[in-house]
């Protein structure tokens, strides 16, 4: 059970004014949940996902794993590969393990199973941003993370290869039961991928609206199903995009 | 510091493959165009000692001659064996103590502001300057000439290495952070890595300077070592001999500059794209 409680976030502009990020933001997942996390650009979304990771030492917030405080057991996959240029592919992945000998051989076994067998000791700069994204959602797998948060990370691929990598998250997720945070501005994304959506507001962002989502797996962003459930929600609140709730649903949070 | 390439495929990865054939023509041809730069070198000299008719301008063969009676008598690799022992120790003092200082600058902000002045005023003191300091204070011994080359040098490695710490990009050092990756891989994996490039810099134009430091030095306060040879040889107006451990002393650093410096700096860069 992932609890995360946030006060308050503020950050200072250029001119040193302080703006308000986030304020009693309340977010909870189950053990294996997939939440996705919808709202408008500039809601607090990355700002949230730092907190959770612990990213962010300034902000005045409690993140609880299971009741304990998070541990190493957390993975993160941002909005670029972020991938060491100077290392391989392998050793990109075993940066992130704490066992050499034996961390060496399950990352082999994982790149293996994504198909990036061929490329274990490419550098990344050699590789596609498809494949680059590929070894980065490797990386975030390797460490078999209790949570793993991510911060719109297809965004700017073409959809094929979104697709792919999307396909390949749900397979590891399921494979593995993470508790996945993944925060997106793409609803028909959130649609294809979450068990329960969080709209967020423009800042400071807070939960305006939770949804669950019991289409059944696999499913596509482009499948029927998804549109019909796409219309509905915004027939329902026209401005849920831009993080206004006409019937807000907050007692969802706590099923 | 991250590398896109969209575009790039698998044949990407292939690229390794093909860099070592189409350049196959291209060492030959370089090693014709150095080999021709040196001769013409000699040949410039070997004219200007003709023209000028002067025991202060040797004949390169004169010169040459004495380095083999120099290096016969072991006078020359004596010589040099100290002055390169002084070179190499001063040099990774002056290297380790800079970096750590620039790293720690280009870290934190306060520490920076307070060195800054030190900094600008260790930039600025003539090395002559230095050279008499640590004799007066130290006594004229090896410790004092290591310790008045690395004061000399250390300012330019902190400037350098300041730059590439401040040029770290934080984006790697959060994913490091976010999956708590331990203190010491992330300074070896994470950090350094990115500090390289400057660090070599550093390095270069450090063998350049220190060198030539080490021989006034060794001028100044010694009693052993090429600057100290080439004292005794401008007492006599030994043109000779002055040019042939030059020459020697020279060559030398031309070859480590060679046979270490570029091949370690080509291992450590061999992932960034051609």
């Amino acid at each position: 059970m992932l609890e995360v409680h946030v006060e308050e976030k503020r950050y200072a502009d250029r001119g040193g004014r302080h703006h308000l990020a986030l304020r009693e933001l309340r977010l909870t997942a189950r053990d294996g949940e997939f939440v996705c996390l919808v709202g408008p650009s500039g809601c607090g979304k990355s700002t949230l996902l730092n907190i959770v990771g612990g990213l962010d030492p300034d902000a005045r917030a409690s993140v609880s794993l299971d009741g304990r405080a998070r541990g190493r057991d957390i993975g993160f996959m941002f909005q670029e590969p972020r991938l060491m240029p100077w290392l391989t592919v392998l050793q990109n992945v075993c940066l992130v393990l704490e066992a050499v000998g034996d961390g060496e051989a399950r990352a082999t076994e994982l790149l293996e199973a994504m198909d990036l067998g061929e490329v274990l000791h490419a550098f990344p700069g050699t590789l596609s941003g498809g494949m680059q994204r590929r070894v980065a959602l490797a990386r975030a797998f390797a460490i078999e993370p209790k949570l793993l948060l991510m911060d719109e990370p297809f965004v700017s691929l073409d959809a094929p290869t979104a697709a792919r990598l999307r396909e390949m998250l749900i397979a590891l997720w399921q494979r593995q039961r993470t508790t996945v945070v993944f925060v997106t501005h793409d609803l028909r994304e959130a649609l294809a991928l979450a068990d329960r959506i969080c709209f967020l507001s423009p800042s400071p962002g807070r939960i305006v609206l939770e949804q669950a989502v019991t289409l059944p797996r696999p499913r596509r962003p482009e499948s029927p199903e998804v549109g019909r459930l796409y219309e509905e929600l915004l027939s329902r609140d026209p401005d849920l995009l831009a993080g206004l709730a006409a019937h807000p649903q907050e007692d969802l949070a706590h099923d | 510091m991250s590398r896109r390439s969209d575009g790039a495929t698998t044949a990407g990865v292939l690229a390794n493959s093909e860099r070592s054939g189409s350049a196959g023509w291209r060492p030959q041809r370089d090693t014709l165009i150095r080999g021709a730069s040196l001769l013409s070198f000699l040949l410039i000299w070997q004219v200007a000692a003709v023209l000028a008719q002067d025991t202060t301008v040797p004949y390169p063969a004169v010169v040459f001659s004495r380095i083999g009676s120099e290096v016969a008598s072991m006078a020359l690799p004596h010589h040099l064996g100290v002055t390169l022992l002084r070179v190499a120790i001063s040099f990774a003092v002056a290297m380790v103590i800079g970096a750590a200082i620039g790293i720690a600058m280009g870290r934190w902000p306060v520490l920076d502001r307070f060195l800054d002045g030190w900094l600008v005023l260790g930039l600025n003191i003539p090395a002559l300057v230095t050279i008499i300091l640590c004799y007066i204070w130290f006594g004229l011994n090896d410790t004092a000439a290591i310790v008045a080359v690395a004061i000399n040098k250390i300012p330019t490695v902190v400037v350098t290495v300041r730059e590439g710490a401040r040029a770290v990009d934080p984006r790697l050092m959060q994913v490091a952070h976010a999956y708590r990756v331990s203190q010491r891989r992330k300074f070896l994996q994470v950090y350094l890595p990115q500090i390289y490039p400057y660090l070599f810099a550093a390095a270069r134009a450090g063998l350049s300077l220190i060198w030539k430091i080490v021989l006034v030095v060794e001028l100044l306060g010694r009693s052993e070592g090429i600057g100290f040879q080439l004292n005794v040889f401008f007492q006599f107006f030994d043109i000779a001999g002055i040019l042939a451990y030059t020459l020697v002393f020279a060559s030398v650093v031309l070859v480590i500059e060679a046979l270490a410096v570029r091949p370690l700096e080509r291992r450590l860069n061999r992932w960034r794209p051609h």
